[in-house]
């Protein structure tokens, strides 16, 4: 293989390119940068010196056809696969209208804005239809309990449930430590580092525990949910339950928004003992507090509402969660690129509707005074 | 191309001696010889489940022979250092299309280009809109996403980013399954012409006895494991062995004929 190059040069005044070497698209590059600023931009050879030439393809052939002059027939002599290739190439050439892209500048810009605004509003319609859906399927189940799906229901309380529980424990298990370590920090300047057992318990039981699981199973749950019905989606068989009758939602959604609801109070638990032990282990010690007396303190001095508080946060965390996984999956199109995206936000949604609503339930209790 | 190249490339782009394939226990191919000699259009068939798709895969390197050789120009596919000298000179069509969805159809097809020559930015704009148009898509197909062509328009661009750097071996797989009569008469007719302006040795896999008939110059049987036999499709009509008997002389076989006649 010889690299691509040429000569240019007048012969009884017409402007003859001779050939050198292989013009394929492998070796072309270099001669063609140095041929295009040579003639820049024009189109004026009107003969082609061929004898050098070595391989010829495609790229070759669309680069001779640039340079020729438009109403110049070239003359392949004996090269037939160049008379074959120009046959090819140059009527698809006249075919082809060259089509400029609009150029991005403000217009572009308010276009983008206009169609987020629009997806935006979009969004919003789905969401509130999905619940209706949901809504409507839920009531479904609780009055005929027969069309519950056993085996999806148990199959999902076990992947999303039961598996995460050891990530629940240890992710709150180090929270529960950082909390006790910050809290002696500083109740040991004002000399009563006894209370870090209640910042802990109260820390833990009413806040850390519920958000910390429900951000996991948001990590973990909502993605996989997203992605599992989304890749049926893109294999067309929720088309084919629909066609067969079987509702989507009853076979799809409801065991999964369902094993959240079930399980999340379970990964709760989880992570109160594992926020507990962490600040146990932490104040035993730094500060020296042996742990019967951290849990006798725990018992007397942190009311139980705490735990109650956390807990009853839970169905609705799962709920919104579940809920948040499954509709991004129903709404993956046909293309990897939506799936992609729809996990994506599956899981910046659910984490997004996790903080929100713990900050609506603290409101809530500040205004009930609990 | 049809200049003679320095790799000396022999008569046989493709070479393929005592191939023997199996996932775990279950053998797909044993003891498998196929030439594919070059500038021909050749048409591999066989029952369903019969291993044609992982022959091809197999001869593509996607997966690794059990034993045996398979040689593209000469050099063993699964030798690294050829893998690279290989991976230019041959374009692959796969069922699907396998574009990449991320991409709009004009950048699938500048994807190799950009990969493996090194050509100026407009030049291989330029590049690309061609074989898009010699693939036979309207002008607008360059800036669709793959989502949003219909399944014959998929398989033109993957044909057109499959010619993106002039191979000299072309493999489709299965190129005219769902389409409709006429689209895939005319994908007949946009492989025949391929083959005869860029010089190009087809390995099809195919089911479609109206391809077998139009435009395939021999057909390898793929049965019992192995490649039974290579012909021309007269000589195949006339062939004794069961299998190539009730695919040729079964109704849909003797309806294709009918019509040739």
């Amino acid at each position: 293989m010889t690299t691509a190059d040429w000569r240019l040069y007048d012969r009884n005044g017409e402007t003859t390119l001779h050939t050198i070497g292989d013009w394929t698209a492998l070796d072309l590059g270099n001669a063609l940068v140095r041929l295009s600023a040579r003639m820049g931009g024009r189109d004026e050879v009107r003969r082609i010196d061929l004898s050098d030439l070595g391989r010829i393809d495609t790229a070759g052939a669309l680069a001779l056809l640039q340079f020729v002059a438009k109403d110049v027939d070239i003359d392949c002599g004996p090269r037939e696969d160049l008379h074959r290739l120009i046959t090819l190439v140059r009527p698809a050439l006249d075919a082809e209208t060259p089509s400029r892209q609009s150029s991005g500048d403000l217009a572009s810009i308010f276009d983008r804005f206009g169609r987020h605004v629009v997806h935006l509003a979009r969004d919003a319609y789905d969401m509130l239809e999905f619940t209706g859906h949901l809504v409507a399927a839920i009531g479904r189940t609780i009055i005929h309990p027969g069309r519950l799906r056993m085996t999806p229901l148990f199959a999902v309380m076990q992947d999303a449930g039961i598996n995460a529980l050891p990530i629940v424990f240890t992710m709150t298990f180090f929270i529960g430590a950082v909390i006790a370590l910050v809290g002696t920090n500083l109740l040991t300047t004002l000399g009563v580092e006894v209370f870090t057992v209640e910042l802990v318990g109260v820390a833990v039981l009413r806040e850390f525990g519920v958000v910390i699981a429900a951000i996991l199973l948001a990590g973990r749950s909502a993605s996989s949910f997203a992605a599992q019905i989304g890749a049926m989606r893109m294999n067309q068989e929720t088309d084919a339950m629909q066609v067969m009758g079987v509702d989507r939602f009853d076979a799809l959604v409801i065991p999964r928004v369902l094993a959240a609801l079930l399980m999340m109070p379970l990964m709760t638990f989880c992570a109160d003992i594992g926020g507990l032990a962490g600040g146990l282990l932490v104040s035993w010690a730094t500060i020296d507090i042996n742990p019967a007396f951290f849990i006798q303190r725990t018992l007397e001095m942190v009311a139980i509402k705490h735990f109650w508080m956390g807990m009853s946060k839970a169905p609705f965390l799962a709920l919104v969660i579940a809920a948040a996984g499954c509709r991004h999956g129903l709404m993956v199109g046909g293309d990897v690129q939506s799936l992609g995206r729809n996990v994506t936000s599956s899981v910046v949604q659910s984490v997004f509707m996790v903080i929100m609503f713990d900050a609506v339930f603290a409101v809530i209790f500040t205004v009930l005074d609990l | 191309m049809s200049a003679p190249s320095a790799t000396g490339d022999g008569d046989a782009p493709i070479r393929i001696s005592g191939l023997r394939t199996a996932f775990g226990k279950k053998v797909i191919h044993e003891k498998l010889d196929l030439e594919v000699r070059k500038g021909e259009i050749l048409g591999v068939v066989g029952g369903s489940g019969s291993g044609k798709s992982v022959l091809l895969n197999t001869i593509l390197g996607l997966k690794r022979p059990d034993g045996g050789t398979v040689e593209i120009f000469g050099r063993r596919i699964d030798d690294p250092d050829a893998r690279s000298a290989v991976e230019r000179r041959i374009g692959v069509m796969f069922q699907q299309g396998a574009l990449f969805s991320f991409l709009t159809v004009q950048e699938n097809v500048e994807t190799p280009l950009l990969e493996h020559a090194r050509l100026p930015k407009d030049f291989v704009r330029d590049l690309a809109r061609l074989k898009i148009a010699l693939a036979g898509l309207p002008d607008n197909a360059g800036s669709l996403k793959p989502a949003e062509l219909s399944g014959g328009m998929r398989k033109r661009a993957g044909v057109a980013r499959a010619i993106a750097l002039d191979p000299d071996i072309l493999f489709l797989d299965e190129p005219t399954a769902g389409l409709d009569p006429i689209a895939a008469s005319e994908f007949d007719a946009l492989v025949t012409t391929l083959r005869q302006a860029l010089g190009l040795t087809v390995f099809m896999i195919t089911h479609d006895l109206d391809t077998l008939y139009a435009i395939c110059d021999r057909v390898a049987v793929l049965a019992e494991k192995k490649i039974v036999t290579v012909a021309t499709v007269d000589e195949l009509e006339r062939s004794d062995h069961p299998w190539i008997k009730s695919y040729f002389l079964g109704p849909r076989g003797r309806a294709v004929q009918k019509k040739l006649r």
